[in-house]
């Protein structure tokens, strides 16, 4: 058995439906910019002292949490991960909130209760991540659950790291989702790394393998891919709203940063770390848009300035009130709802 | 208003609630063909059917975990622990994930955690505890513990009203030994304490299956002293009014819970006593409680260690003669 990232035996493909127009395909590559713009940016924050606690970015993952998220519709519900920032991007989060979010600031998503990237916009339909790993996947179950209670075409999606997989959660989330045939799509982010610890000390047997034991269908794909991962999402999606059960989605990737920016992965041999620098999912999505005719540099030149308007805003935005630490624990009055996200995919259009 | 027990006032509200409301349901080991391990959902799967009704696999966590998910896409879920000591199994899901969620991110969490709680039964150590105070201690949970079969009824209403994870304490022991009239139809019993028996010269503070213990044990007075009786019913939020002016009328306290001694609820109390009572105190605060092992099984080591009636008198004695 091997662990390796040899291609996989049941490699989702690029877009051959010709589901993506080029406006699409512009959406994906710009998802992954403003992600990685705005994790530099954060990053650079942090150096400076002004970004507090930790920062954990996913730099060169892009493509796993654009590509999947590009294909939920408005009524879906997410639960999006540590390493995921370009999914929060596709539902609509404003770049300068989420530079909020990382300053402690009022105006970020928690407000200043949470930190980085533990947030989820409820407004979009996002609940945020809690560290405890991979607890949001039974989350993701069981609004799954109840959108199959309540006879709804829609689903619920979550990403969790290769390292997520060995605890007891996700387990009983596969399962459970499994028994009941439930709307949700599982993204299996894996990244070579848990922290420090590499795949062949996390699991025996690859966890694509997996999904087949607990009743439903896995696939890996190239997680460097935007459009494959994309792809895969788009059948996990409607298999789900088809009444056809979860999908176990495998993106294969490489955590190209340190686990956290005090990390400086000497864990890591530097060829598998330069292999995959040629694999860089921003890269590969450019150079199939230049092909196109698409003006790339313009693309890039629009998320810089967007990103140095976020940033200016976000420094200028007021710390939360030291008062108000206290308050929020309970709900008061009418529990707030969770709203519909933005789907920026072409085909949606026709669905509303 | 019929009279009924304790265990079928918790049915009641389950039946009233799931049929005024039809985003309540119930989630839970054996709940539903076989009605629940101790049968407070006999029947139900037949009104309700499987879907509101579920029987889940045997996973706490998943329980809980897929409760909040319900919950926060708009679902009233109520989940069965098949006995309180199985939350340890989902605890991460309630604390972290329930607990946390309205703060950290403005979205309630609806949903409750009903938990066979307390020993006296030679349950053992892993079916006799009362975990209360473990959520006590986490931020966003509310806590709540009946004694009466009316008040069963009205918390366990209130509680699934609440937008809010609440873990609702049932005490076995109470289940089918309360017995008390209860009214039809869904009501709220407030989250606070109530005044069980009123007094001037002591009060005993107890919830759950102490409350009986200690009206038993000062009976209409004791020794000729007028006994006051403060039943908490609610332990998040504690009512500190009514547990302050219990205090200032009566002037001695003994706090009866039958958790673990550290830490325990009574702890909390007798901790707010001292903060903000002690000028009304003539004597100091007596603790009743389980002392820090392991519900043992055997049954003269379980009455050993349990509170009775015998040990609540005998504090009230100590303390009246101060
Ligand atoms: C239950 C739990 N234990 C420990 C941690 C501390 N921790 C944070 S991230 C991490 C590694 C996670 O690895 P993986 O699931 O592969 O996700 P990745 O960070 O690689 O995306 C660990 C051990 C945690 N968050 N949750
Ligand atoms: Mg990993």
């Amino acid at each position: 058995m091997s662990l390796d990232v040899a291609p996989p035996a049941r490699a989702v493909d690029v877009d051959q439906g010709g589901h993506l127009t080029v406006d699409d395909r512009v959406w994906l590559l710009r998802a992954m910019l403003v992600m990685r713009g705005l994790e530099e940016r954060a990053m650079s924050l942090y150096r400076q002292g002004r970004v507090p606690g930790s920062f954990y970015d996913g730099y060169g993952q892009e493509a796993v949490s654009a590509g999947a998220a590009f294909a939920t519709a408005p009524e879906d519900r997410l639960c999006i991960l540590h390493r995921d920032l370009a999914a929060h991007v596709i539902r609509g989060v404003a770049p300068a909130r989420i530079l909020a979010q990382y300053l402690g600031r009022e105006g970020g998503i928690t407000r200043g209760r949470d930190g980085n990237v533990h947030f989820g916009d409820r407004t979009v339909g996002c609940v945020g991540m809690v560290s405890m790993l991979p607890d949001m996947m039974l989350v993701a179950t069981g609004m799954a659950m109840a959108f199959k209670l309540r006879g709804e075409r829609r689903c619920a999606m979550t990403w969790f790291g290769d390292g997520s997989t060995s605890r007891g959660d996700f387990h009983e989330a596969m399962n459970w989702a499994g028994v009941q045939k439930l709307p949700v799509v599982f993204v299996l982010e894996n990244n070579q790394y848990a922290y420090s610890t590499p795949l062949d000390k996390q699991f025996a047997v690859d966890p694509v393998e997996r999904a087949a034991v607990y009743g439903f269908t896995g696939v890996k794909v190239d997680g460097n891919d935007v459009e494959a991962v994309f792809e895969a999402a788009r059948v996990a999606r409607g298999r789900a709203v088809d009444g056809g059960g979860p999908t176990l989605i495998e993106a294969v990737t490489m955590r190209m940063h340190g686990h956290a920016a005090h990390d400086d992965m000497k864990y890591v041999p530097r060829a598998q770390v330069d292999e995959w620098r040629a694999r860089d999912p921003i890269d590969r999505q450019e150079a199939r848009l230049a092909e196109l005719g698409v003006d790339v540099a313009a693309v890039r030149a629009s998320v810089t300035t967007e990103i140095d308007a976020a940033t200016e805003e976000a420094l200028a935005s007021p710390m939360p009130d030291p008062a108000s630490a206290a308050s929020g624990v309970f709900c008061e009055g009418e529990p707030e709802i969770l709203g519909d996200g933005v789907a920026r995919w072409s085909g949606f259009l026709g669905e509303a | 208003m019929a009279t009924m027990t304790y265990l079928q006032a918790i049915s009641s509200a389950l039946r009233d609630e799931m049929r005024t409301d039809e985003r309540v349901f119930l989630m839970g080991e054996d709940i539903g063909v076989f009605g629940g391990a101790f049968k407070v959902t006999d029947g139900f799967i037949d009104e309700f059917g499987p879907d509101r009704v579920i029987d889940t696999p045997l996973a706490e966590s998943a329980i809980i975990g897929c409760a909040v998910g319900a919950a926060v896409v708009g679902l009233r879920p109520v989940c069965e622990m098949q006995f309180a000591d199985f939350i340890s199994c989902g605890f991460d899901q309630l604390v972290n994930v329930a607990g946390k969620m309205h703060f950290r991110q403005g979205l309630a969490v609806p949903l409750v955690v009903r938990m066979p709680s307390g020993g006296g039964f030679s349950g053992g150590p892993f079916h006799s505890q009362n975990p209360e105070a473990w959520f006590m201690h986490a931020p966003g949970l509310k806590v709540v513990a009946p004694s009466t079969a009316e008040d069963a009824k009205g918390l366990l209403c209130h509680a699934i009203h609440d937008p809010n994870p609440v873990c609702y304490m049932e005490h076995k022991h109470l289940y089918r030994r309360v017995k008390g009239d209860v009214p039809d139809g869904v009501y709220e019993t407030p989250f606070a304490a109530r005044v069980a028996q009123p007094g001037s010269d002591l009060v005993v503070i107890a919830y759950g299956a102490m409350v009986g213990v200690a009206l038993e044990a000062v009976g209409d007075g004791l020794d000729g002293a007028s006994v006051e009786v403060l039943d908490l019913r609610s332990l998040v939020p504690l009512d500190e009014d009514a547990i302050l002016d219990s205090v200032g009328r009566c002037a001695k306290v003994v706090i009866v819970d039958e958790a673990n001694a550290t830490c325990a609820a009574g702890a909390q109390v007798a901790a707010l006593i001292a903060e903000k009572g002690f000028e009304s105190l003539d004597g100091p605060v007596i603790r009743v409680s389980t002392p820090d092992v392991p519900i043992p099984f055997s049954p003269p080591l379980e009455a050993a260690i349990l509170p009775n009636v015998e040990r609540v008198r005998e504090a009230c004695r100590e303390l009246l003669a101060y």
